[in-house]
């Protein structure tokens, strides 16, 4: 149990770091899960469009951020960005940092919540209208010979329950999500994963990535609860089929 | 826990097909291949620089048959250690920290540190409360930003070009890094138009005396042949000879 | 071909290496997660939840960090265990890593599709009095690739996109290639934006493949 016991000598030296990483970790996750999903939706609805103005616009955005690996889209928005910006402002630094977008491209944390909410969303909007065209064309039919317009028929029948449909893929989006908070470091960040870099680095001990571990697992753990919670609530009216 | 590890032993036992024995006569060297003009790699993916070429030479004067293995800089002493190579020439400073785990033969080169800021900025190293500056994570420019300049405002980027970009962007004020190495990319990018070293060279103990080659602690006979190469090749005017295709001032 | 100020060729051969570590480790991976999936729908209690426990884990874990963790645990291991150095080298690292992670997703994606096999035909198949291997081998296994194959589409995309993590280990693949032709050209969004097209035109393409080959399995068979 030697092991053992140079791990928790290890997290006892870097616990500090370690608690700041993971709380970066879990904003980076909440925040751009909660965005995504946001975008998500007309998106989603915006794929399912029967008119090509909408829908491939739509198709575009998605192939784009679901097709190229997300660092290049952080890297592309961090440092693409301001660069775009100096070239606006002829290369005058001091007028550039003057503007009005200064502030938010010299955050790092913004940008990265920028390039995760944009993939995100990019991604849970499959689920999402998967979920939507896998609503019973029944349920469609009855909304519609009731009288419904087709936005009501949306907002009431399609939205609620494609979601509801959704919510497991949710969950996995979710996790996907959290485990690529890894790349903040690309934009000086320190999340989770950058603090055993740097614990790393210091010591050149590389036991310290098995102490990260146990947080990843308390962090899936969470996650999986959070969207059972979530399911168990909305998925309520579903009968259980029994095997 | 037992039960992992056995597992992924297991698999990679089973994967090892790309695994082989060491052959005991060559000589392998570890580099960044990243970090020009000391070694990078060209388009035509071959190893290049100063690094490169002065390792070259040692094994010459050695002769012994050298391969070079390129690996990350975060993980370099680590690959050293697992005994991925058996030395390591890639610019690495000497300095106390990284003796508790590495053994270095003598400094093989030295170029004092530099601040860069954009040109007309009219900063001085006596004053830089409050600024923005950029370093690359883990490199002794870093460390020697960390104890010396504590009101600054430090940012650490996992490569320089990452910390160059961003003062080109105007987030940062100013980069702390080696003299040489920032001078060759801002040769790339508008040179003494529009970037200005912030006053002199800096020279610490925490920036280290120089690069030295690292090898694994105890291997006393490997650091005493590349130091007696070493000498000779100073010797020899073959040292002087790449000094000279690299850079216009003597870094010896 | 375009130029590239003189990088094409390298980044070509960054291309390749990310498809034959993609390859690779689609193959090792789809074997992983048959094993795994089989092992996890079995009778043996300990086995069914050891294997389940051991995928949630690679599941839930960076792939970043599995990588890291397998590069440098095992060769301490084999340092430990064999007294002759016995390299573990980046690619096998690397493919390590992405085909257990992707044995692991994917044996959740097999576990689904035999259970989408209707049971009667299980039922009837004994009936005839075939042994539960032959089962498995002529009704089970043939049939599970048809509801299985979009859930494995969908695991290839990301596994092509997360080869760009194993750069960590010193392989060159195309990630590793831009970075260098960055910072000896310092030209980095030329290159970055190349990358990035490069990624899409390999997804766009393996989407009109799964496509095809989706439709292809799905001949002569009514679904839904």
């Amino acid at each position: 149990m030697d092991l053992i016991s140079s791990l928790l000598e290890l997290a006892q030296d870097y616990w500090p770091q370690f608690l700041r990483g993971l709380w970066t970790t879990v904003q980076l996750t909440v925040l751009s899960c909660l965005l995504g999903f946001c975008l998500a939706i007309p998106l989603a609805l915006a794929r399912l469009s029967k008119n090509w103005l909408i829908s491939g616009p739509a198709l575009v955005y998605s192939v784009c951020f679901r097709g190229s690996p997300l660092l290049v889209q952080v890297f592309l928005i961090y440092y693409g960005l301001p660069s775009v910006l100096l070239q606006f402002y002829g290369g005058d630094v001091p007028a550039m940092r003057e503007s009005f977008f200064w502030p938010l491209l010299n955050a790092p944390f913004m940008l990265a919540l920028i390039a995760f909410t944009l993939n995100t969303g990019a991604y849970m909007a499959e689920p999402i209208r998967g979920g939507i065209q896998s609503v019973p064309n029944g349920e469609r039919e009855a909304a519609l010979a009731c009288g419904m317009s087709p936005r009501l028929l949306t907002r009431r029948v399609l939205l609620p329950r494609g979601l509801r449909i959704a919510i497991p893929a949710l969950s996995n989006e979710t996790i996907l999500t959290m485990k690529a908070t890894t790349l903040v470091s690309l934009v000086t960040m320190l999340d989770l994963m950058g603090a055993a870099g740097r614990a790393f680095t210091q010591t050149y001990d590389s036991k310290v990535y098995l102490v990260l571990v146990p947080f990843y697992l308390v962090l899936i753990w969470a996650i999986a609860r959070i969207f059972a919670l979530l399911e168990k609530r909305y998925n309520r009216y579903l009968v259980r089929k029994t095997v | 826990m037992k039960k992992i590890v056995l597992a992924l032993a297991t698999l990679g036992i089973a994967l090892t097909s790309g695994a082989y024995a060491q052959n005991a006569k060559t000589l392998r060297l570890g580099t960044e291949g990243a970090y020009p003009p000391f070694n990078f790699t060209d388009k035509n993916g071959k190893l290049q620089g100063f690094d490169i070429e002065i390792g070259d030479a040692l094994c010459a004067e050695m002769k012994r048959k050298c391969d070079w293995v390129t690996q990350d800089w975060d993980g370099i002493i680590p690959a050293l250690k697992a005994k991925k190579f058996d030395a390591i020439i890639a610019s690495m400073s000497i300095n106390e920290k990284r003796k508790k785990e590495v053994d270095f033969s003598d400094r093989y080169y030295f170029t004092p540190g530099m601040m860069v800021a954009r040109k007309g900025s009219g900063y001085k190293q006596s004053d830089l409360k409050g600024k923005a500056v950029g370093v690359q994570l883990e490199t002794t420019h870093s460390q020697f930003m960390e104890a010396r300049y504590k009101d600054v405002n430090l940012k650490q980027y996992k490569t320089q070009e990452e910390a160059n970009l961003d003062l080109a962007n105007g987030r940062l004020d100013l980069v702390m890094a080696d003299s040489a190495v920032i001078d060759d990319w801002i040769k790339a990018n508008g040179g003494s138009a529009k970037f200005e070293r912030v006053g002199d060279f800096v020279r610490d103990p925490i920036l280290g005396n120089g690069a030295g080659i690292a090898v694994r602690k105890g291997d006393k006979d490997l650091v005493a042949a590349f130091n007696k190469a070493l000498t000779a090749i100073k010797a020899n005017g073959t040292y002087t000879k790449i000094n000279n295709k690299y850079f216009d001032f003597d870094i010896r | 071909m375009i130029d590239l100020q003189g990088f094409g060729p390298q980044l070509l051969e960054g291309v390749l290496m990310t498809l034959r570590l993609a390859a690779v480790s689609l193959f090792l991976g789809i074997i992983i997660g048959l094993a795994a999936a089989i092992a996890k729908m079995s009778s043996i209690r300990w086995l069914a939840r050891g294997v389940d426990i051991l995928t949630n884990l690679l599941r839930g874990l960076p792939e970043l960090l599995t990588i890291l963790i397998l590069y440098y645990g095992v060769q301490n291991l084999f340092n430990a265990i064999f007294e002759d150095f016995v390299e573990v080298d980046g690619f096998t690292a690397g493919v390590a890593a992405l085909s257990l992670v992707f044995g692991s997703y994917a044996s959740e994606t097999f576990r689904g599709a035999f259970l989408a096999i209707p049971i009667g035909q299980i039922e009837a198949a004994k009936s005839f009095g075939m042994s539960p291997f032959t089962v498995f081998r002529r009704i089970q296994l043939p049939q599970m690739w048809r509801y299985a194959l979009p859930g494995l589409g969908n695991l290839w995309l990301v596994l092509i996109k997360d080869t760009s993590l194993v750069s960590v280990v010193g392989l060159q693949e195309l990630m590793r290639k831009t970075q260098i032709a960055t910072s000896v050209t310092k030209s980095p969004f030329t290159f970055y934006s190349v990358a990035a097209l490069i990624f899409i035109a390999i997804t766009v393409v393996s989407t009109l493949f799964l496509r095809w080959i989706e439709k292809k399995s799905r001949r002569g068979v009514r679904m839904g």
